[in-house]
């Protein structure tokens, strides 16, 4: 049966804008459709009244790199950002993540915007922008800003964004520099849905002699109602030596500290408890040496 | 509606679409590219891949209009001219292609791959094909071909082909030639039921039971009715003839009419002229139901306070206790020196078949069609228009049943699907009426393998001897009886495993529930007992100290044994011999470091476990089992078979080809196959219990034999030598010096009005039924498996990283498609085993998204090391019995042994559950009771 009637390719923002504006809430904005479309046809409701894909408006689509920072349109689709070799190097954690969406047909067309606006606690790539601190820019009620990736988030599957009125436009993040590096990991199982079990994305800096975290930023999802980062954990690890010891006892003191819960066939509380543990130390372990050594190398991709 | 413009294989098209068009629909529905087949419309499946401009996406959930002003890539744009695609190629060559179904997919995916890169590496094709599922084929011979078509893309020589060794290969026989209809499979030429179209025709839904037991109050159909566009509505009202179907009790409503049994039940049936018109109307349907007790488990439906589901039915929600007696336990008890007892739980699991049902119903009259005729791609043809028949109220000779293409089928094809519906919607309309299920409502609808809870203990004497087997099945049936009491039947009479036995007692209880009815699956009910025995063996192996395979030995069935059925084996028990081919292996894996059975690397933890299994060949049981398969021959010296035998991928057709070309010695390229038209073919039985390679391919080959004799009496004649002086070869008859090509008999033949034609009815070896001792069963077929696991013990996580096999199946009458079934029955079973659960939550079913239902991907796939037994059973084709089911049977018994061995925790319910087992490691504990399915 269709799941939708109409179907636009706006080519601005502002033409998409008045789209959603004309059909008053009956539209809802498209972009690779894979979780969009998917859940429709789950849902036994009416067809959308008219679909506004956001794929061909250019400042969506743009991934532009300068010296220390990326912007991220919020239609590049999970295959390009695997694919772009500054983001593998610089922004590893995330390529790690949307490396692991999918198969290689959804990360052709599924989109990075569409994994926020989705707004699940552990959406993949959503857990490595939050590790990099990322800021977005939307247009809500037609009013265009940038604030911080977190404050977009309100509840599991709610966002700051009306999907029938509402544009994410862009991300923006700093590209790790020397002595910073990041690094994403997460526990699935084979059974059920295809989100994770746990996702651990963390990003560091190193003090000068390579040997004190001087900052950290840890996410891991889903822990609470919606994607945040972990900063008891951080602050556990700031101005602490950067060897194993000091992984071992943060990773321990997290798995007491932090509350997951159990989820129907996903996981049970004292399951994701332990790979709390796991994920830090992988992540961490990993991020660390990146940042010693400079040298980053996506691990997992398309697995 | 407005004007696209788009390249499609180099075509350029400008044309009013849709604007909610898929571009999966568009290609199949708008430009008649049926070679893209959809399986999910999930995002799920793959096998709807298709590339834009130069990419892989789903083109399930592709929105057309997204596809403006690109250029798209189908299967039918691969070929070039006549010539193949290096990827079509090396797909046939490697016997890549089963049912065919994900195969335009697999391709379409691969192709990109190799455009990117020529030389992928087994990691690489892994990633690139993650989500593009096949289910027949193990993905094994699939890597192959696709790394082999980037050789021959640069002009490279491709991989060697994975050819298994046989023994006494005859000319046609034991050679692994193409499967029938290959080419027409990779190019999407090859037509399934929804490929086909009849003008006029009009498309047909289901309205289905929200609930899982209600009584129906009211059904108002007036405004469905009224919908513009909707031709009919069909309720219980309008069933013509018995408003009841099923394979072994006829209790399965065709539309229900004053209650409700599970979800998905059938209400009622609209046909419109769209999809989309039929749907709505569905909406437009009001049922008053008055909600009922659900029934929810066996042990529940057991008990005297739990509502009657079939009030008809003498014992109750008791569907059959079914029992078998052998020696005395108490006495085989007493003499254990061991004894291991325990309690096993599988669950409810399902076919995922890549095809979701579709039948097309063309009634009377309307042109080229003499009498009511059902397109479908069913494994039991004749029975379906039995019932089809039935429901109609007709005679069977006014109803025809044609078999198109199946994709893939499993055991979850045998039951009436849609079939019924079409010819009533067809009748009322007087135009063809096509009903295709969604994945969705297929997921919901079809009967699914019977969840089983497995009471089993089991004795053996210090040496080793087994001295007792108890043990005590309750089988989830489900709202119907579909095929239960059959499988399991054989859950219990295997429930001994492949052992000599003196002594058992083993009671299984088939119940009815409110659950999706239970049916055939592949293994047929042995596969949940392999579980529960083969863990038991191993646990008795501990116990006495001694080596799990060495245990095995001592007891496997052999000639002379008696099995716990009463069934002397008199021959073709080739189990001792698959034992040692495994251990053989097994052993060469550690190639002279020393074999061991468990072994640490930092936090991974390696296991080997082993199981064996048995399964019979045929219905067996006393049923009456036969095949009839028609011969003819043409001027032209080539030659048509024909049997109503379903092929779903299994390769049931080449067989048959082989068969005839082997006896009649012409090439086998001169033998085409005519399946499944119950007007032009002859009934060839159902496509289950392991059986058409035996019972069609005797046929055939008897067919064959008969008409080869035809063929000497009349050139005996003709040129005046003695029949003995006649020889064939190679498509030539020859005698005296003289070659005469088959063609020129026939047309002598045709000349002097004698039809070179020639029918045989083929009965099997005859039975007993259960309870009454004797032979149960006319052959069986027998493996050994091995499973090397990797199990992470930071996390739970378990991966299979090695299959050793040895199966006996009598004769390799293919080698490499036969493989091909060994291969994808491995993997099916790791999916039970470590994967699949089909959940229902108070009789609503959870998994009613293929999302939700987690099949082995590619990514799943180990290296299979699979060598063949051959110890021929007399009465078969060449020495042949079955090989559909073995293979999935001790895979998974062999994995959970494997996990034992490596972390010392024993898992008694699937699928294995890393989150269990890892708690159970870091508490010490040795044993899981619970699966995913209770992570709640
Ligand atoms: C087989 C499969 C496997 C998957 N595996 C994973 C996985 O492992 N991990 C994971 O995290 N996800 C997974 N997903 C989910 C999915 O692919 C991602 O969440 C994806 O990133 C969504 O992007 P999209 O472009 O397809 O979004 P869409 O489906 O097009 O949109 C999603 C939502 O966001 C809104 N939206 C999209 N773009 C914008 C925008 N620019 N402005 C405002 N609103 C917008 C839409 O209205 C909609 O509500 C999987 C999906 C499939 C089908
Ligand atoms: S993914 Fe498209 S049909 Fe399954
Ligand atoms: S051949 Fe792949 S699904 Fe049948």
């Amino acid at each position: 049966m269709k799941l939708w009637e109409s179907y636009h390719i706006p080519s601005t923002t502002s033409e998409a804008l008045a789209l959603l504006e004309r059909y008053q809430g009956q539209a809802r904005v498209v972009a690779g459709g894979t979780d969009l479309l998917v859940e429709a046809k789950a849902e036994t409701h009416a067809p959308f009244v008219a679909l506004i894909d956001i794929t061909r408006i250019p400042e969506l689509m743009s991934l532009e790199v300068s010296a220390n920072e990326v912007i991220i349109g919020a239609g590049a689709t999970h295959a390009q950002i695997v694919k772009h070799p500054v983001l593998a190097s610089r922004a590893t954690c995330l390529v790690e993540s949307c490396g692991v969406v999918g198969g290689p047909q959804v990360r052709n067309v599924a989109t990075l915007g569409g994994n926020v606006a989705h707004a699940l606690p552990a959406a993949d790539g959503t857990t490595s922008l939050i590790a990099l601190d990322a800021q977005a820019e939307v247009i809500i009620e037609g009013q265009r800003r940038w604030l911080p990736l977190k404050e977009l988030f309100l509840g599991p599957g709610k966002s700051a964004l009306n999907p029938a009125r509402d544009l994410l436009v862009r991300f923006r993040l700093a590209l790790c520099g020397t002595r910073q590096a990041s690094a994403f990991k997460r526990i699935m199982r084979p059974q059920g849905v295809a989100l994770p079990i746990l996702g651990c994305a963390a990003w560091v800096e190193l003090d000068e002699t390579g040997q004190h975290f001087a900052s950290a930023r840890v996410s891991i999802a889903p822990i609470g109602p919606t994607p945040a980062r972990a900063s008891e954990v951080e602050a556990q690890l700031v101005g602490q030596p950067t060897d194993e010891a000091t992984i071992e006892r943060v990773a321990h003191w997290a798995q007491a500290a932090l509350h997951p819960r159990t989820s129907k066939y996903r996981a049970t509380a004292d399951y994701r408890r332990e790979m709390i543990g796991v994920l830090l130390r992988r992540t961490l372990g990993l991020a660390v040496e990146r940042a010693r050594t400079g040298q980053a190398i996506p691990q997992g991709v398309g697995l | 509606m407005a004007e696209l413009k788009i390249t499609v294989n180099g075509q350029h098209y400008q044309r009013d679409v849709a604007e909610s068009r898929t571009l999966a629909q568009f290609l199949r529905y708008d430009l008649g590219l049926t070679g893209t087949k959809i399986g999910c419309e999930e995002a799920e499946c793959g096998i709807c891949t298709v590339l834009v401009d130069g990419m892989p996406v789903d083109s399930c959930i592709y929105p057309v209009w997204k596809a403006a002003g690109r250029s798209v890539t189908t299967i039918e744009g691969l070929t070039q001219g006549d010539e193949l695609h290096p990827i079509q190629r090396q797909f046939i060559r490697h016997g890549a292609v089963q049912c065919g179904f994900c195969t335009p997919g697999l391709m379409m995916t691969s192709c990109a791959l190799l455009e990117e890169n020529p030389n992928p590496t087994e990691q690489d094709v892994k990633i690139a094909l993650k989500d593009t599922y096949c289910r027949c084929t193990g993905y094994t011979s699939v890597i192959q071909a696709i790394q082999s078509a980037g050789r021959e893309m640069q002009g490279l020589p491709p991989l060697p082909v994975n050819d298994p060794e046989v023994s006494e290969p005859l000319r046609v026989i034991s050679r692994s030639v193409m499967p029938q209809e290959a080419v027409e499979k990779v190019t999407g030429a090859a037509k399934y039921t929804d490929d086909y179209v009849f003008e006029g025709m009009l498309y047909a839904r289901t309205l289905r039971s929200p609930l899982p037991h209600a009584r129906i109050l009211a059904i108002r159909t007036d405004k469905a009715k009224a919908l513009p566009g909707v031709r009919a509505v069909l309720t219980y009202e309008d069933v013509p003839g018995e408003n009841l179907h099923g394979l072994v009790y006829r209790d399965w409503p065709v539309l229900c009419h004053d209650v409700v049994r599970y979800v998905g039940d059938a209400v009622a049936i609209v046909a419109a002229d769209s999809e989309d018109i039929a749907a709505l109307a569905l909406k437009l349907i009001e049922v008053d139901y008055q909600p009922l007790p659900v029934v929810a488990d066996p042990i529940y439906a057991h008990s005297p306070e739990a509502p009657i589901l079939h009030p008809n039915h003498p014992t109750g929600n008791l569907l059959k206790h079914i029992k078998v007696r052998h020696g005395d336990v108490e006495r085989g008890f007493a003499e254990a020196d061991v004894i291991v007892e325990n309690t096993y739980r599988t669950p409810t699991t399902e076919h995922a078949f890549l095809e979701p049902e579709c039948s097309v119903g063309v009634p009377k009259g309307y042109p080229g069609h003499d009498k009511l005729t059902v397109y479908v791609g069913s494994q039991i043809p004749y029975q379906d228009r039995n019932q089809i028949a039935r429901a109609m109220g007709l005679p069977e000779e006014e109803v025809r049943v044609v078999g198109t293409l199946i994709g893939g089928g499993f055991g979850g094809k045998e039951d009436i699907a849609g079939q019924i519906h079409v010819a009533m919607l067809a009748t009322v309309t007087g135009l063809p009426v096509k009903m295709l299920y969604s994945r969705q409502e297929s997921l919901i609808f079809h009967p699914k393998r019977h969840a089983t809870i497995i009471k089993i203990k089991t004795g053996a004497r210090r040496d080793g001897k087994l001295v007792a087997i108890q043990a005590e099945l309750y089988g989830d049936g489900g709202a119907y009886a579909s095929l239960s009491d059959k499988v399991m039947t054989r859950a219990t009479t295997h429930a001994t495993g492949p052992y000599e036995v003196p002594n058992a007692q083993i009671d299984c209880y088939a119940m009815y529930t409110n659950n999706v009815p239970s049916g055939a699956f592949r293994g047929f009910g042995v596969t949940q007992s392999a579980f529960a025995v083969e863990q038991n063996m191993d646990m008795i192996a501990e116990a006495l100290g001694m080596d799990a395979l060495e245990l095995r030995r001592i007891n496997a069935q052999r000639v002379g044994v008696t099995t716990a059925t009463g069934q002397l084996l008199r021959e073709s028990v080739g189990l001792l011999e698959t034992i040692g081919d495994v251990q053989q292996d097994m052993y060469a894996h550690h190639n002279g470091s020393g074999f061991r059975w468990a072994w640490r690397e930092g936090h991974k933890a390696y296991g080997w476990g082993v199981a064996c299994a048995y399964k019979n060949t045929g219905l067996g049981g006393g049923a009456p089992d036969k095949s009839e398969a028609e011969i003819e021959a043409f001027e032209d010296g080539s030659v048509e078979v024909r049997t109503a035998a379903a092929d779903m991928g299994q390769g049931i057709a080449h067989v048959v080809a082989q068969c005839a070309a082997e006896e009649l010695a012409v090439p086998y390229e001169k033998v085409r196959v005519l399946l499944c038209d119950t007007d032009r073919t002859p009934n060839g039985g159902p496509t289950t219990a392991s059986r058409q390679t035996f019972m069609t391919g005797n046929a055939a080959r008897h067919a064959a034999i008969a008409l080869r004799e035809a063929f000497t009496q009349y050139a005996a004649e003709l040129y005046d030598v003695s029949p003995d002086s006649i020889r064939y070869e190679e498509g030539l008859l020859r005698t005296n010096g003289k070659a005469v090509e088959v063609g020129e008999i026939v047309k002598h033949m045709k000349a002097h009005g004698v039809q070179p034609r020639t029918r045989y009815e083929y009965h099997a070896p005859a039975t007993q039924p259960l309870g009454t001792g004797g032979d149960m069963h006319f052959a069986f077929s027998y493996a050994t498996q091995a499973a090397l696991v990797e199990v992470d013990t930071e996390t739970g996580e378990v991966h299979v990283l090695k299959i050793v096999s040895s199966t006996d199946i009598g004769r390799a009458i293919n080698p490499l498609m036969l493989q091909g079934q060994i291969e994808g029955g491995i993997i099916m079973a790791m999916g039970n085993c470590l994967s699949e659960a089909f959940i229902i939550e108070e009789g609503k079913p959870w998994s009613r998204l293929l999302a939700r239902y987690k099949m082995p991907s590619i990514k799943h796939t180990p290296h299979i090391i699979s060598r063949l037994v051959e110890d021929r059973a007399s009465a078969g084709p060449y020495g042949a019995k079955g090989v559909g089911e073995i293979p999935s049977i001790n895979t998974t018994p062999a994995i959970c042994n494997a996990i034992y061995n490596a972390v010392g925790v024993r898992v008694f319910s699937i699928p294995v559950d890393q989150d269990a087992l890892l708690r159970a490691m870091k508490a010490g504990q040795k044993a899981v009771y619970t699966a995913w399915q209770d992570v709640k």
